[in-house]
């Protein structure tokens, strides 16, 4: 059977993964989906956690899984709010690809 | 309050009249001033005679023991100097009255004359030095007023400013002193400071305090503002740079020595000048005396000629101030007022020397060239005549004129303890040699000869109004030395413990005969030297002289200074410059925009606004933290 | 559940996301997403969290990935262009997340490994037990089945504990909500305002 460690490790590795892809990736939409797959990611540590440390009952320990299932929630929230504002700046700028975005630049 | 306050607020309340109400009523504003002017002299008269006040009113500034009063101080010596200021005022205020008719702007004209008056009242009466100096200021303000009265002209306006700057060198030295003084004499109230120790602090302290006089009096190198200062009206260079306000140095100084009383009454004000610094002061005034006479035997405007002729009195008064300390003991005060005999002698000849100039420059239409004048004498008879009394005073001829008298005890405080000859009494024997010289040369090409010009053509007698402030000044020319018995006053004793009748008379009668003998000499020489020279000429025959062609530009002075100022000005400038361009805006504000800018220029190159290196710096952060956090610290 | 399970379903996710971080066409990627996601479902329904686990696949792989489909659909995106990328970019996209593993390998080995055990219900059903005259639940009668009353329990937690946060997030759905048709409206027919960067 899997341990704690084993969860979390996959957890990191698609943590990483997803970070890689933050930093790799030009297309703004795929840097937003490599966001939610690390928000995702960390929701697996969570439920991991939560099984692994039952609480008195024997039971999983559900403030766990609240968590997760608060992250997915805002994660959803998120997720729309951005996709208004990526249609927006399209809108405004014919592109979504952010090295053309730099109004940021010094 | 004593009545004597009238004396100073009588000329301010003219002014301050003049000023609000009386602009455009200019009559009305002359006979304010007239007035104001007469009714202050004759109050000076009374209080001549009545006791000596010495108040203080009321507390101009205090900080923790330390008070500056407001007060007067009413004694012989600023009785006789009141009497000098008032009467000379109120003859050329009557003087003016004429000279000044048809003048635009005739109330400001009095206005400036009725400041004068305040001003240089508070001079006379201050009780402290404090006082002085802010009253010294006041006249040099009234001065600059006065002299750039016909603004209009460059050559006023730029005299009045040099007037005023020059002044203000010296100022600036009187107030370091004043206040050096206070420090060494604890006290700057005249009779409540105590003799100082001598010392390289108290030569300096009266170093500085003579740096006002030197201002104030024109003495050498600071003379250079007077003989420009005769772009103002006649009767104010009769007033101001003649009679009173040139002689505000003197009397400064010799308020000085007559202060410090000790407990047996006697003053012992002179010990301040019986170190380097008094020797100073008489060698500066012996320069300015010589100068100034070379200077005036090549000038060609008779109010130049005068103005140089007064620098180079103040010179002989100034002399005798410096020479108080250095003289025997017993002897020591004669030097000092010596020399305030000369001021109130030299008050009155030359105020009507400079009224008779105005009289002459009226009747020849503004023309001020002597070498366009000429047979005034048939013209103007009682005008030349008022004229030839003033210069015989000024050229001391002998027991007639006051000149004499004075001119006799600063000769007699030239000459060393023993009687022998010091070389100040070479210098001032050559004064006296040159006075006549260039009196004589302006009296033979003014009134003798026949006229050069059609202004003198048509010259006629001056009118009345004129005519009594020159009879009046010439009858005092002659006997201001031996009045005025008749009313119990003995203004001369006031300045002086010497009797004018005793004139010269030194205990040895060798050295009173040397005297004599030298200014017999002189006066001979000088005027039989002048007549003969410039009898019947229509040029200066020594206009070509190489020597005399110095004399006449006045030693370079101006163009030195000019030179100097502008020397110096491109130097700090330079400096200045220097200092914006590289250190302030160099180091400080470009130094400093600049760091700012190139830690910008640093941070900006982060901010690429590339969002993938965001993200990765980012991560990297997040590393850092998890190392720090996790491994770090275990 | 058996090992094999695990590494299978955790192959599944991984490959998503790797695919997901590879492909060009961003249809694609969305795909790859919504396959790593079912597996992380899988993954959560192993670990007894059956109600996350049909969230996960309702709200990721159905919700997002839809609305990302359509965003995409609705902007029309190609593929992105073969752009060389800088190496010195590539490196550091590569350094930092095996960093990150490595660090995280290193918090692994020093702290203590819990091995999986299985839920023992019944004695969890001796918390449970009923007061006098209180009705019996379903999470009674699950737990006495020796059945986890996932969902159940859920339910409970967050009614009680966490009634108040879920009011919160209620509201902040709510603002996305308005906060998306604001921006989403067109405001006027401003033409759109060219780059202004270089």
């Amino acid at each position: 059977m899997a341990s704690l460690h084993d969860y979390l490790f996959v957890s990191g590795l698609l943590f990483a993964i997803g970070l890689a892809g933050v930093i790799f990736r030009r297309n703004i939409i795929v840097i937003f989906m490599c966001l939610e797959l690390m928000l995702s990611a960390a929701n697996l540590t969570l439920v991991a956690f939560s099984r692994f440390h039952t609480d008195h009952t024997g039971l999983p320990d559900y403030n766990g899984q609240m968590m997760v299932f608060f992250v997915i929630t805002v994660a959803a929230a998120e997720v729309a709010v951005g996709l208004a504002i990526i249609v927006a700046l399209y809108r405004a700028r014919q592109t979504i690809n952010v090295e053309d975005l730099t109004t940021m630049r010094g | 309050m004593n009545e004597a306050w009238l004396l100073l607020i009588l000329p301010l309340a003219a002014a301050v009249l003049i000023q609000l109400r009386l602009k455009r009523i200019p009559a009305l504003a002359a006979a304010v001033s007239v007035l104001s002017v007469v009714l202050t002299f004759l109050l000076s008269l009374i209080f001549a005679a009545s006791d000596t006040v010495d108040e203080a009113v009321f507390t101009w500034a205090a900080a923790g023991d330390f008070t500056i009063k407001i007060g007067l101080q009413l004694d012989k010596l600023s009785k006789g100097m009141m009497i000098i200021v008032t009467g000379v005022g109120a003859l050329v205020h009557i003087f003016s009255l004429a000279y000044m008719k048809d003048d635009e702007a005739k109330a400001r004209y009095f206005c400036g004359l009725s400041i004068f008056m305040f001003s240089m009242t508070g001079i006379v009466l201050a009780n402290n030095f404090v006082m002085m100096f802010i009253f010294w200021e006041l006249v040099g303000f009234s001065s600059y007023l006065l002299i750039g009265h016909w603004y209009q002209k460059d050559s006023a306006a730029e005299a009045a400013k040099k007037a005023f700057l020059v002044n203000r060198i010296g100022d600036f030295g009187f107030l370091i002193g004043i206040l050096m003084l206070w420090g060494l004499a604890g006290s700057l109230v005249f009779d409540q400071m105590a003799l100082p120790a001598q010392g390289p602090l108290l030569t300096a302290a009266v170093l500085l305090v003579f740096c006002g006089a030197l201002g104030k009096s024109a003495q050498f190198p600071l003379h250079v503002w007077l003989p420009d200062a005769m772009e103002g009206p006649t009767p104010v260079s009769a007033l101001i740079h003649a009679a009173t306000m040139v002689a505000a140095g003197v009397y400064m100084l010799f308020r000085l020595q007559f202060s410090f009383v000790d407990a047996e009454g006697i003053r012992q004000g002179w010990q301040l000048f019986a170190n380097h610094s008094g020797e100073i002061i008489a060698w500066i005034g012996g320069i300015t005396a010589l100068l100034a006479a070379l200077m005036a035997t090549q000038q060609d405007d008779i109010k130049k000629i005068l103005a140089y002729s007064t620098l180079s009195q103040l010179g002989y008064m100034i002399m005798a101030i410096g020479l108080a300390g250095h003289t025997e003991t017993g002897h020591a005060n004669l030097a000092g007022e010596s020399g305030m005999f000369h001021l109130y002698t030299h008050a009155w000849f030359k105020a009507l020397l400079f009224l008779g100039s105005g009289a002459i420059i009226y009747a020849c239409h503004h023309e001020q060239n002597i070498w366009k004048m000429g047979g005034l004498a048939k013209r103007m008879k009682a005008t030349t005549l008022t004229f030839v009394i003033g210069t015989a005073a000024l050229m001391a001829v002998p027991f007639l004129t006051s000149g004499f008298y004075s001119k006799e005890e600063i000769l007699l405080a030239t000459l060393g303890h023993d009687g022998g000859m010091t070389p100040l009494f070479f210098v001032a024997a050559f004064v006296a040699f040159l006075t006549p010289f260039y009196m004589t040369r302006l009296l033979v090409v003014t009134f003798l000869g026949k006229p050069r010009s059609h202004g003198a053509e048509e010259a006629k007698e001056v009118g009345g109004l004129m005519l009594v402030p020159l009879v009046i000044l010439a009858a005092l020319a002659i006997a201001s030395a031996f009045v005025i018995e008749g009313i119990g006053i003995n203004i001369p004793a006031m300045f002086s413990a010497i009797d004018p009748r005793s004139h010269g008379h030194h205990p040895d009668s060798a050295v009173t005969a040397l005297v004599l003998g030298t200014s017999f000499a002189a006066l001979f020489a000088g005027v039989g030297l002048g007549y003969f020279l410039y009898k019947d000429r229509e040029t200066d025959p020594l206009e070509n002289n190489d020597l005399f062609q110095v004399f006449r530009n006045k030693f370079y002075i101006d163009e030195l200074y000019l030179k100097i100022v502008r020397i110096g000005q491109d130097c700090v400038a330079a400096i200045i410059h220097f200092f914006d361009e590289f250190i302030i805006n160099g180091l400080l504000v470009g130094g400093l925009s600049r760091s700012v800018g190139g830690l910008g220029n640093l941070f900006r190159r982060m901010q690429s606004g590339n969002l993938q290196i965001y993200a990765l710096l980012f991560g990297g952060g997040i590393l850092l933290v998890v190392y720090l956090t996790v491994f770090f610290t275990s | 559940m058996p090992s094999i399970a695990f590494y299978i379903f955790s192959l599944i996710a991984v490959t998503g996301a790797v695919a997901l971080v590879a492909f060009r066409n961003p249809v694609s990627s969305a795909m790859a997403m919504t396959g790593s996601f079912i597996g992380l479902a899988a993954l959560f329904v192993g670990l007894n969290a059956y109600f996350v686990g049909i969230i996960q696949i309702l709200v990721y792989a159905g919700a997002i990935m839809v609305l990302f489909l359509f965003i995409i659909m609705l902007l029309d995106l190609k593929s992105e262009e073969r752009s060389k990328p800088q190496p010195l970019m590539l490196a550091a996209c590569l350094v930092i997340p095996i960093l990150f593993l490595v660090q995280l390998t290193g918090v692994l080995q020093s702290t203590k490994d819990e091995p999986h055990k299985p839920l023992n219900l019944v004695a969890s059903a001796k918390h449970f037990e009923r007061a006098e005259g209180e009705q019996e639940t379903i999470i009674h009668q699950n737990l006495a089945k020796e059945e986890l009353p996932d969902v159940h329990l859920i339910g409970l937690t967050l009614f009680t504990r966490y009634n108040f946060p879920l009011q919160v997030v209620g509201v902040l759905l709510l603002v996305a909500t308005i906060g998306v048709v604001s921006l989403s409206k067109r405001g006027s027919d401003r033409p759109a305002k060219p780059s202004t960067d270089s």
